[in-house]
């Protein structure tokens, strides 16, 4: 059998179908092994369920405090932003899963863009950092993504106003070289494309790329399509590679990224299962369903097997355009039942 | 100062450290200052002090001092 430490000798999206499935499907079974003998409460789901390896809905990391380890070895708590008067979700991290969550992202990101380190321009404020036992999920984001920058450089300050001073002396500067910009989907509509607007300002092309992710609700409210996004920020901010990424606080790490051709992709350290409305089934191809996503990731807590409060579909496997194995799927948004989850991109 | 004076008090400087601790020990997540917000100064600090740019894998593999001065040794830095 293939430990999770030996996934590291493949390239990300390098499995077939049938080879991940006894790999990672070995990985998930002696995680939960691991969960049950060290996790009380995932104990009596499992017994309670009469099944081996369930989903933990993600809402009940907010109602109960799930650790797989004893507390003097926890090194860090990640928390979901919530929206004021919500519980947040706390996520108990020791030395090993906070590790595995570097070198995942590490391995996913360097498929996307070469495994070097570039300029970095974060759309946020480094007042998000402040308190640093405790980690917003946005906090996390930033500082996971910052390995990959050099001259790392902030654009809002702390009252979330564009500095566009420095921003301008950023594109200047590192004009000759590719800019990495990183933030949440909502902060670099809302903070810096409608401001650069505001002020009338295009920023010189560059061949760099943005990164974003976190929620859609708030665009979606504002009618902002992918699309859209894409668009405007080309136009704007002088990008035309965009890159959506998806994934969540419990699965920090193992995160989804949105390929060329617009289609988000399971790596070899995640997967993802559409699950029927009704009955949980598994669906087929092209149904919506709720997204249940697995990750190799969480020792430290049960959060290996996770059904989000998102819709989605699956659109394919092993056979998208751009030659990456793996599930393909896209997200519908959030399951109108669901309670209204605070996430990366709410900020207080 | 030497290399391995400036590669020291570089510890120090991040991790707020007094003379009377042997940083030679350090480890990531032994102090609470080398969480991975202290890692990033850490990574910045010694690339301003030496003049020189990691890899990803350096800045993951960068888990204590004695792995630091290894990486540092292979990217030129001479600590002899």
């Amino acid at each position: 059998m293939i430990s999770r430490e030996e996934l590291f000798k493949y390239k990300p999206f390098q499995l077939d179908k049938i080879t991940k499935e006894k790999i990672f499907g070995d990985i998930i079974t002696e995680l939960s092994l691991y969960h049950y003998e060290n996790c009380n409460e995932y104990r009596k789901i499992c017994d309670a369920l009469n099944n081996k390896k369930p989903f933990i809905p993600v809402r009940l990391f907010k109602d109960f405090e799930l650790k797989s380890v004893s507390s003097e070895n926890i090194v860090k708590t990640m928390t979901s932003s919530g929206t004021s008067g919500q519980k947040v979700s706390k996520i108990f991290l020791d030395k090993e899963t906070a590790a595995m969550q570097t070198k995942v992202l590490a391995a996913i990101m360097s498929d996307f863009t070469g495994g070097k380190r570039m300029p970095m321009l974060i759309i946020d404020t480094k007042a998000v950092l402040k308190d640093r036992n405790m980690f917003s999920a946005r906090g996390a984001g930033i500082l996971g993504f910052s390995m990959f920058g050099t001259d790392i450089t902030y654009a809002l300050d702390e009252n979330m106003n564009l500095d566009i001073d420095t921003v301008q002396k950023f594109y200047e500067k590192h004009k000759d070289e590719n800019i990495f910009i990183f933030g949440f989907t909502y902060m670099i509509w809302e903070f810096f494309y409608k401001k650069l607007l505001e002020l009338n300002i295009t920023l010189p092309k560059n061949n760099g790329f943005i990164l974003h992710g976190g929620g859609w609700k708030k665009l979606i409210n504002q009618a902002v399509s992918n699309d859209e996004f894409k668009q405007s920020l080309a136009e704007t901010a002088g990008f035309k590679r965009v890159y959506n990424y998806y994934g969540m606080v419990e699965q920090t790490g193992s995160i989804f990224m949105e390929c060329e051709h617009g289609r988000f992709h399971t790596s070899i350290y995640s997967d993802i299962n559409i699950l029927n409305y009704r009955d949980f089934s598994i669906n087929s191809i092209g149904e919506e369903g709720y997204i249940e996503l697995m990750s190799v990731i969480p020792k430290s807590y049960p959060g290996h097997i996770l059904l989000s409060e998102d819709a989605g579909i699956l659109l394919g496997e092993d056979d998208c355009p751009c030659g990456r194995l793996g599930k393909t799927f896209k997200i519908i948004g959030r399951i109108k039942k669901a309670e209204v989850r605070g996430c990366s991109d709410t900020f207080e | 100062m030497t290399n391995l004076e400036k590669y020291s008090s570089t510890y120090k400087k991040v991790f707020e450290l007094d003379d009377s601790i042997d940083v030679t020990t350090l480890t990531f997540q032994g102090i609470p200052l080398w969480d991975s917000i202290g890692h990033m100064n850490l990574i910045a600090s010694l690339e301003e002090a030496f003049n020189v740019q990691f890899e990803i894998d350096d800045i993951i593999d960068l888990s204590s001092y004695e792995k630091g001065k290894e990486i540092l040794t292979k990217l030129g830095v001479d600590f002899n």
